[in-house]
């Protein structure tokens, strides 16, 4: 119950085998609080894509517990996963638009997924695109937009539909420096109305960019809290209960 | 002037997106606008801005499945008028023999068999349910048997040809009215020969009934060998397609939603296949028909397709598109419940 508790995700005890090698993510415990901005940080390999992977509803652990939204997560029924995953905007490192399809209909998948009438369809697709600075490559295809273009449309179509939990996959890793502060601006935006934002990245300077935003890092697979804010998250004024 | 991400204080469009269906969840919620709703995501039809976003380009027939399609409802086709025909030959020889009899009066000396024939066909007629009894003339058994004894064999007594008397009966020959019918015989012609006309030709349609099973076991085959194309071209698609399909399952799309564009989408190359093969198979039937109608033969001319039978091949094709669209559902299901 998310509205009850300010819990929009908790993990107990999760770990993670892919196959018979060794647990890629042990131990794994942490809650994510409605409305607060969450940086996971640890080396390439430490585990961060996995544990994402389980945030945003692609990947069963192997053991523990998950919740998401107050509702047990490893015990939902199929059937209901796609009604948790349309809370969750997932934006990837690699962007994962559809290629042939224009930035218009990438944005506009989730709403049509969701069957958002047409009419109601074109003019917010318009307003996202114009937000993130692309209303003049509305007609553009992925393949014809720079990286930082096609990280733009990426996270539109991450927030179109106003996620309560917005995932961010190293995010910046394609994108120069400048864009790289600029896609944090717009997650910033996103955190302000209420959105827990979760971004990994192993960018240790881009912690710095966003003020008071809690910090949680993965070593080998193994969760540390190095300012203790996972166990006591700081008071936040526009963080919604 | 709109905000955009280049100002300082980056804005988030406020526009309310209008909810479909009911909640996601019984949770309160505060965020997220994307209802349980299920959006038609056509796997061809557009649903773009300009109208011409296709979320799985269609290949018509330009990829290889509507051709192999088109190839299976051809033969489909063939194997099912062939099968009807066939039927229809067996049913019309049937009826044409069902109440005939045979009687052979097997006497050597020529005169004693034209009075014994004489007198059988009296015997015959006074039986009741005989339709007719007629003594076949001796020029048309000659006619008959000139294949096999050459012009002139039989005339004379050379070599003794029994007499023969073409009895119709009403209902079928059965064992019971060829015993009435011999025990009818029994004192005006002891030597004679009854025989159910049906008999003679017990082999010849034991010979259709098993083409008749040959042909349902060839569209049985062609059906299975139907749906493994299309399983495999769905797999094909699906390894294709195989981020799109992550890229909507991950935005909440549904098993049913996503195989449903798949589905469409081979539904699509079905048709397009099914149409071309109802066309090359028809034309196939038509000429073979018309070749078989030229041999002017008695008994294939009973097989002759019925509009009925017309409406049944026309069925293969519809047959053809709903099994491919099943399997094609059923496959990308399978490949779904693997995702989590």
């Amino acid at each position: 119950m998310t509205g009850m508790t300010g819990e929009i995700a908790r993990f107990d005890n999760v770990g993670l085998r892919y196959g018979p090698d060794r647990e890629v993510l042990c131990d794994v415990g942490f809650t994510l609080h409605a409305g607060h901005f969450y940086f996971l940080t640890g080396a390439s390999g430490a585990g961060k894509s996995s544990l994402l992977r389980m945030l945003y509803l692609a990947q069963r652990p192997s053991r523990g517990m998950i919740s998401l939204f107050g509702t047990d997560a490893i015990t939902l029924p199929r059937h209901r996963l796609p009604g948790f995953r349309r809370r969750i905007g997932v934006v990837y490192q690699d962007y994962r638009l559809v290629p042939h399809l224009s930035a218009f209909d990438n944005v506009a998948l989730p709403l049509r997924v969701a069957g958002v009438p047409e009419r109601d369809v074109v003019q917010p697709v318009k307003d996202m695109l114009e937000w993130v600075g692309l209303a003049d490559r509305m007609e553009a295809r992925p393949a014809t937009l720079s990286g930082g273009e096609q990280q733009r449309v990426a996270i539109a179509r991450a927030v179109i539909g106003r996620p309560e939990l917005l995932v961010a996959d190293e995010p910046t890793g394609n994108v120069d420096p400048d864009m790289a502060i600029k896609l944090l601006r717009l997650f910033e935006a996103l955190n302000r109305l209420g959105t827990t934002v979760v971004v990994a990245t192993h960018d240790l300077h881009l912690l710095q960019k966003v003020p008071g935003s809690l910090i949680m890092r993965l070593d080998r697979g193994r969760m540390s809290d190095p300012t203790g804010a996972l166990r006591y998250p700081p008071r936040r004024e526009n963080a919604q209960p | 002037m709109k905000p955009s991400m280049d100002d300082e204080q980056v804005q988030i469009p406020q526009r309310p997106l209008a909810p479909t269906g009911g909640p996601a969840d019984p949770a309160p919620r505060r965020g997220g606008v994307l209802g349980r709703g299920e959006g038609k995501l056509a796997g061809w039809r557009a649903f773009g801005s300009g109208g011409e976003g296709v979320l799985v380009p269609q290949a018509r027939l330009s990829g290889p499945t509507p051709w192999v399609i088109a190839i299976m409802v051809t033969i489909t086709v063939i194997a099912a008028a062939t099968g009807l025909a066939l039927r229809n030959i067996a049913n019309a020889a049937a009826l044409d023999l069902a109440g005939g009899v045979s009687v052979q009066i097997i006497e050597a000396q020529a005169p004693i068999r034209a009075a014994q024939a004489q007198a059988a066909q009296k015997a015959l007629l006074a039986v009741p349910g005989v339709i007719s009894a007629r003594v076949v003339p001796q020029a048309e058994l000659d006619q008959l048997l000139v294949p096999w004894l050459g012009a002139g064999m039989s005339d004379g007594d050379m070599v003794p040809v029994p007499a023969m008397i073409d009895v119709r009966i009403d209902g079928a020959a059965d064992g019971g009215r060829i015993a009435a019918l011999r025990a009818a015989l029994g004192r005006v012609a002891p030597g004679a020969r009854v025989d159910a006309q049906s008999h003679w030709l017990a082999p010849v349609f034991e010979a259709m009934d098993s083409l008749r099973w040959l042909a349902l076991s060839m569209i049985a085959l062609l059906a299975l060998a139907l749906a493994a194309a299309v399983l495999l071209s769905a797999r094909s698609a699906l390894g294709t397609h195989r981020q799109t399909i992550e890229i909507v399952h991950n935005l909440g799309g549904t098993d049913a939603q996503i195989a449903r564009i798949f589905q469409r989408s081979m539904g699509m190359d079905a048709t397009l296949g099914s149409l071309v093969g109802l066309v090359l198979g028809q034309v196939a039937v038509v000429v073979l028909g018309a070749r078989f109608a030229g041999l002017g033969a008695g008994l294939l001319a009973g097989g002759v397709l019925r509009p009925l039978d017309w409406a049944v091949v026309a069925l293969v094709p519809a047959a053809a598109v709903a099994l491919a669209m099943l399997t094609a559902r059923l496959s990308v299901l399978i490949a779904l419940r693997r995702m989590l």
